[in-house]
């Protein structure tokens, strides 16, 4: 192989490799508008603010005050859902929860950090001490999902389940006539 | 030129029996909490074998192999006898106190706190100083392949840096940068806790220290693979380097770009904004590009050692590769695996499809597929590669070596494949025990068992990597010659400044982890209304 052919076997080297690395680059760009895209033109970004609660005082006051627990019926015809993990149990243990409607997740920890997971969705958030957990949900048909604590919470960790039970809308606001917060626990 | 073996056969082994220890208590918990065990009895026992099977697998046994090959590589690619081995010695042995001190409260059952800690949980101080006298003591090291570069530096003014030194220095800075996050979150949070000067603590700020480190440690982990990849592989096959070049930019890529997007691991996480988490998911993208730039060196190398054994045709090279070389096994398992690890990465980081399979068993099964398969899989091959050099000895039998690397490639995918899978389905992460007479988790037992079976076929292979090493001592002894790096296709003889030295780039990667962590950070710091009650686990 004489010098030149050398020169010239490492400019189509590099040739090459540039044009690897830029497709490279476009698959990246690609992947990063695919996500902001979606997070802005489907609204699945997380949620935006970071809001604050005091663990040692939820029972005495506030939201989550136990009363307070439980899905509640909005006027504008969305629910919120308000719960609590403790080591090692969630509160409500049940939750009851409509199909077919815009639902809004409040939860936050009484203790250490857990995590709330609906199985069969993607409904899926951390629940750390000191602050206030958001997340919007809507469930498709009536059944039942278990609710699993997704993070390591301690000793009794895997006994940590809860269970989600999804019913029809017009049960769910014939319930919700009574006032109060409902629940499924016990059912 | 391995002047001082003894250092590295000490860090070898100390990586490999920690590995082997690991391995049994990780193949324990797999099968206590499947179907084919009735049910623990104390579950108690299972976070503590996790937590000393993650401290092991993630702070011990890859810094000790880092390290170890590390000065193996400044040694032999620099031509020059180590600079500081006594220091060299002293890190090594405050890595053994430290895990010592680390294990003995774990094994108790005083600090089942696991290897992330998850404050505001609070286990015995020592857990957590023995953790932070194992980073010191890497820390050393780092500090040595720096002085041993500068050395060598002096000697050779102007001279384009060897690869394999510029790789390897580049993953100390990384290394030495990433551990401050979690370095940051013991010393100023943690320990004053766990000492009881303090009952309270931000378990918020805490994960967001964490972050810092969780993800690019994985890059740190992957460090000695990579340098595998472009410096050993197509010496080990017969090939040369495709380009020398690529390789610097994808180390001083990784160095850059690994550390500033750890926020991925809290985007289900109520402490941080939305603003933050998508920057960090766009970044988290930009760190595909050095893995794929890396991806088409490789395979271009490799295709050349092929072409020069004779091989022709777009595809039919690939038959004339020297498939029967642990080496060229070995690269091609840990490609396979990276390959589906890094498409399940990809999915990690989007925020939308990562709720899916956030801390479910796809999490568990996508950093063992990344870390334990197509990273630790090149160890192996590292370990095959020096050896004969280490102990003056040929590997006994290579029949041995290929049935050792099969396994373990054919027992990660039938571990992480089901696991994967039941995590789709919503299996959350690190349970003792799962109800599978449960009508809504008996779907999962199945996939459940077979990577029981998987975890079972990663012991035997761990356990036979063991035995190959031990039993190459006791070879008759035979002169491996010096130990020798991949030579590229074009030689090198200039490399512009920015690809030879780091100063720039180490700006670069602590301006960046500033822009895109001193926000989140400061924010939750300042606040005086986010700190709780500590929980002392173990006290009883």
């Amino acid at each position: 192989m004489t010098v030149e052919n050398g020169h010239q076997g490492a400019e189509v080297a590099a040739r090459t490799e540039r044009r690897w690395a830029t497709i490279s680059v476009i698959i990246i760009v690609v992947l990063a508008v695919l996500a902001a895209f979606a997070g802005i033109h489907q609204v699945t970004m997380p949620q935006p603010r970071v809001e604050t609660i005091d663990p040692t005082r939820l029972h005495l006051s506030g939201e989550f005050v136990e009363s307070n627990l439980g899905s509640v019926l909005e006027p504008t015809g969305s629910v919120t859902v308000r719960a609590i993990g403790q080591q090692y149990s969630f509160t409500p243990a049940c939750i009851l929860v409509p199909a077919q409607t815009p639902i809004t997740l409040r939860a936050t920890s009484a203790d250490v950090v857990h995590g709330i997971l609906v199985q069969g969705t993607n409904v899926n958030t951390m629940l750390v001490p000191g602050y206030v957990s958001e997340q919007l949900m809507r469930f498709e048909k009536p059944g039942d999902h278990l609710m699993p604590c997704q993070e390591f919470c301690s000793f009794g960790h895997e006994g940590m389940w809860g269970k989600v039970k999804v019913i029809d809308k017009e049960e769910f606001v014939a319930k919700a006539k009574s006032g109060g917060r409902l629940s499924c626990v016990g059912e | 030129m391995l002047v001082n073996r003894k250092l590295v056969l000490a860090h070898f082994w100390l990586a490999f029996a920690v590995f082997g220890l690991a391995l049994f208590l990780g193949a324990w918990q797999m099968f206590v909490r499947s179907p084919l065990y009735t049910w623990i009895s104390d579950p108690e026992w299972y976070y503590r074998s996790l937590t000393a099977h993650g401290t092991v697998m993630g702070y011990v046994f890859p810094t000790l192999v880092a390290m170890g090959f590390g000065y193996a590589i400044s040694e032999s690619a620099l031509k020059q006898p180590l600079v500081g081995v006594r220091w060299a010695w002293a890190g090594f042995w405050l890595i053994v106190v430290g895990a010592v001190m680390a294990m003995v409260p774990v094994a108790l059952g005083r600090a089942s706190v696991l290897y992330t800690f998850y404050p505001p949980l609070i286990g015995s101080v020592f857990y957590y100083i023995g953790v932070v006298l194992v980073v010191v003591g890497s820390w050393i090291w780092v500090a040595l392949m720096s002085v041993n570069l500068r050395v060598w530096r002096r000697e050779h003014p102007g001279e384009p840096v060897p690869l394999a030194m510029f790789a390897n220095v580049a993953g100390s800075y990384l290394w030495a940068w990433t551990a401050v996050g979690a370095a940051l979150e013991l010393l100023l949070q943690i320990i004053p806790v766990a000492l009881g000067w303090r009952t309270t603590i931000d378990a918020g700020l805490a994960r967001v220290f964490f972050s810092w480190t969780l993800h690019a440690i994985v890059y740190f982990w992957l460090m000695p693979t990579y340098i595998a990849y472009y410096t050993i592989v197509p010496r080990a096959i017969g090939g040369r380097l495709y380009s020398d070049t690529m390789g610097r930019i994808a180390f001083i890529l990784f160095l850059v770009v690994a550390m500033p997007i750890g926020i991925h691991h809290t985007f289900a996480d109520p402490q941080v904004g939305a603003g933050f988490k998508f920057i960090h998911s766009a970044f988290t993208a930009l760190v595909a590009l050095p893995t794929l730039l890396t991806v088409f060196t490789i395979c271009a190398s490799v295709e050349i050692a092929a072409r020069l054994r004779g091989g022709r045709g777009p595809f039919g090279w690939i038959g004339a590769l020297p498939w029967d070389n642990p080496i060229m096994l070995a690269v091609a398992f840990s490609f396979v695996l990276l390959g589906f690890g890094g498409a399940g990465g990809l999915i990690n980081m989007s925020y939308q499809l990562d709720t899916t399979i956030h801390n479910t068993q796809w999490i568990t099964g996508h950093f063992h597929l990344i870390f334990g398969g197509a990273i630790v899989i090149m160890y192996f091959a590292i370990a095959y590669d020096l050896w004969p050099h280490l102990t003056g000895r040929a590997l006994p039998d290579l029949r041995l070596v290929r049935a050792q690397l099969w396994l373990w490639f054919v027992g990660m995918i039938v571990t992480t494949f089901p696991w994967h899978w039941v995590g789709i389905l919503g299996m959350p992460r690190r349970m003792a025990y799962y109800d599978y007479s449960d009508p809504a988790i008996s779907p999962q037992a199945f996939s459940v068992t077979l990577s029981v079976i998987g975890a079972f076929v990663l012991l035997i292979s761990g356990l036979l990597f063991l035995y190959i090493l031990a039993t190459a001592h006791r070879q008759p002894a035979a002169d491996a010659g010096a130990y020798r790096f991949s030579v590229p296709v074009h030689p090198v003889h200039t490399v512009p400044l920015a690809l030879n030295s780091f100063a720039i780039w180490v700006a670069l990667m602590i301006g960046l982890t500033v822009t895109n962590y001193a926000y989140p950070i400061l924010t939750l710091a300042a606040r005086s209304d986010t700190s709780v009650p500590a929980v002392y686990v173990g006290a009883q």
